[in-house]
């Protein structure tokens, strides 16, 4: 087999994994798009602040330290004891439910029925609060995380590949665990959404207000549900991204790279978000891969954004979005 | 003919129970706009109650009280023996008391029978991971559940678009849809906004037969708003009849017929 085409599969292995990553961050803004018409824009400090947390309650640090220490002169920082990942986890998720409830009692709630872009723009805001709050709570600097899941080269790919193609394949560890727990979450989102009485009355919320109150459902009960649904997904997430890159403020900007998945899967689809995040994640590694070199390079900037904008002239509501059809 | 006895016998033959729901001086104002002026009446268990009256007289405001969606400034709502306190429209739906509504509020992106099957939900008590994985308990319920929807289904003769989306169906079918959502709840008490509205004759002769065999078959106590005279004399035990947010006459179709005011309010009568 030429080497070219060796060096190809490599580069498309590789953009497949990464591809599972941006999926996952777009699969939040889905989620609560699906359920409440609103785009969340702070889906990605979410997946930051989730990260955020999980690293500081691991390490037992104490939060709002800076501020408690300059209010009151102390100098404390960590309680001195580290919790286990799983705990940390657990806890981490508590606090993220505990930010769905207070997003829809103190922001979502009172804006019911406003047009989109109001609810849109109530994202930013807390896009930027969020941010705040985190850099308060745990301080600004770059954090690694570790939750023990594996890392580097996978060694038996590397043989395996060398031995077929005298050419061992660079495949992370890391990327391997994502590519499962992404299909995992996703099968379970399905089974919630499709066979549970929350989803079902999610799915009813999303679809009719009125209607689903006059079968019995609280749509503030469903509200709170689906912001912690996404902050689920943000901490899954936040964890995967924040292993891989270290937990610092660019993890919030990967909602960016979210944004082109979105277009190009449609913003209500879930298997959208996969697939789209898969052409992507390909898309920009092939391209830098054999057209790259002849442009002087780093394409992966622009070329997800780029694909976008193609799609975006000549099928607005993605690969598998809902046809916009306005009837007159 | 009626006190505040144990029911009473209707001219086909039927027995109605003891009260179900009754509203004690009701008021409810948007603003300056009085649109229910101190209005009591009851339902009684097993009865059709129909509340009838000309445009804008507060007949869906009524209904909307009734079931939470409006909260009135003034007067009690009782339900079941009890006086009901301030709820929300989901917590009146969870009470027992199903709706329609008269633009039909479906669930446009489901299947017919998903949308029957919403009815359902307030009677599903098993855990969610039981539900996602499906077993044991929540597999019998879901069972239980679906048996009673296909039920509805039968009898509504809605079987040959069970899996249609119902964004596809026609105005007369998306009302029967409706109608088979609330059903499926197996209410105490069902509130039908306008079923007829804007049906063609076929379709209103249908609906008839449907309300009708409902109350009939299920016991299904039912109060419902209805523009048309006709069909509403021929369908209901006993009727309200609104005008101007005022309750103006009050007994069953013959006696509500003679009523002179009633006349004049749909005959249009000047107020002066």
């Amino acid at each position: 087999m030429p080497e070219q085409l060796i060096f190809a599969m490599e580069v498309i292995l590789n953009g497949l994994m990464a591809g599972v990553l941006y999926a996952l961050v777009a699969l939040g803004f889905v989620l609560i798009f699906k359920a409440s018409g609103i785009f969340n824009y702070a889906q990605g400090v979410m997946a930051l602040f989730a990260a955020m947390t999980l690293v500081g309650i691991m390490q037992g640090q104490v939060p709002f330290s800076h501020l408690i220490n300059a209010t009151f002169g102390l100098h404390v920082t960590h309680f001195g004891w580290q919790v286990p990942a799983v705990v940390a986890i657990a806890l981490t998720m508590a606090v993220m439910v505990l930010l769905a409830w207070c997003v829809q009692r103190f922001v979502m709630r009172h804006l019911v029925g406003q047009e989109p872009i109001i609810l849109f723009m109530a994202t930013i805001g807390l896009a930027y609060f969020l941010e705040g709050v985190a850099d308060l709570m745990w301080g600004s600097e770059i954090k690694t995380l570790d939750v023990g899941l594996p890392q580097g080269i996978n060694l038996w790919i590397d043989e395996t590949t060398f031995n077929i193609f005298g050419y061992g394949f660079f495949i992370d560890n890391l990327d391997i665990v994502a590519t499962v727990i992404a299909a995992l979450l996703v099968a379970a989102l399905v089974a919630f959404s499709q066979y549970t009485k929350q989803g079902r009355a999610m799915r009813a919320v999303a679809d009719d207000h009125q209607a689903a109150l006059s079968v019995g459902i609280s749509l503030n009960f469903i509200w709170i549900m689906v912001w912690s649904v996404a902050g689920f997904v943000a901490l899954v997430a936040g964890i995967m991204w924040g292993t891989k890159s270290g937990v610092q403020f660019s993890l919030s900007l990967i909602a960016l790279k979210a944004l082109p998945v979105l277009m190009l899967g449609g913003f209500t689809s879930i298997p959208g978000a996969i697939v789209g995040g898969l052409i992507i994640g390909v898309g920009e590694k092939l391209f830098e891969f054999a057209i790259g070199p002849l442009v002087g390079g780093a394409t992966e900037n622009w070329f997800a954004y780029v694909l976008a904008l193609i799609f975006l002239v000549f099928r607005p509501q993605g690969l598998f979005g809902e046809k916009i059809i306005e009837r007159v | 003919m009626l006190d505040a006895s144990e029911g009473y016998t209707t001219e086909d033959g039927r027995k109605i129970g003891g009260v179900v729901m009754e509203m004690k001086n009701i008021t409810l104002r948007f603003g300056g706009v009085v649109a229910i002026k101190e209005i009591s009446f009851d339902i009684r268990e097993g009865e059709i109650r129909a509340i009838i009256g000309p445009n804008g007289a507060g007949k869906s405001s009524m209904l909307n009280v009734i079931s939470g969606f409006y909260l009135p400034q003034e007067g009690e709502v009782w339900f079941r023996g009890e006086r009901r306190p301030q709820m929300k429209p989901f917590e009146v739906a969870r009470q027992g008391i199903a709706r329609t509504f008269q633009n039909i509020a479906l669930f446009e992106g489901m299947s017919v029978l998903d949308n029957v099957m919403t009815g359902r939900l307030n009677h599903m008590k098993s855990g969610l991971f039981a539900q996602a994985l499906w077993k044991g308990r929540a597999e019998a319920e879901e069972s239980a559940n679906r048996k009673v929807v296909e039920n509805v289904i039968d009898f509504l003769e809605i079987q040959h678009i069970r899996k249609t989306p119902v964004s596809r169906l026609p105005y007369g079918l998306k009302k029967r849809v409706e109608l088979a959502r609330a059903l499926a709840a197996q209410p105490k008490l069902l509130l039908l906004d306008e079923p007829m509205a804007g049906m063609n004759v076929e379709e209103k002769e249908d609906m008839s037969r449907f309300i009708l065999d409902v109350n009939d078959e299920f016991g299904t106590t039912i109060a419902l708003i209805e523009h048309d005279m006709g069909v509403v004399m021929d369908l209901s035990d006993r009727v309200v009849v609104m005008d101007y947010g005022r309750k103006i006459g009050d007994g069953t179709p013959d006696e509500v017929r003679g009523n002179q005011e009633v006349i004049d309010a749909y005959l249009g009568v000047s107020h002066d």
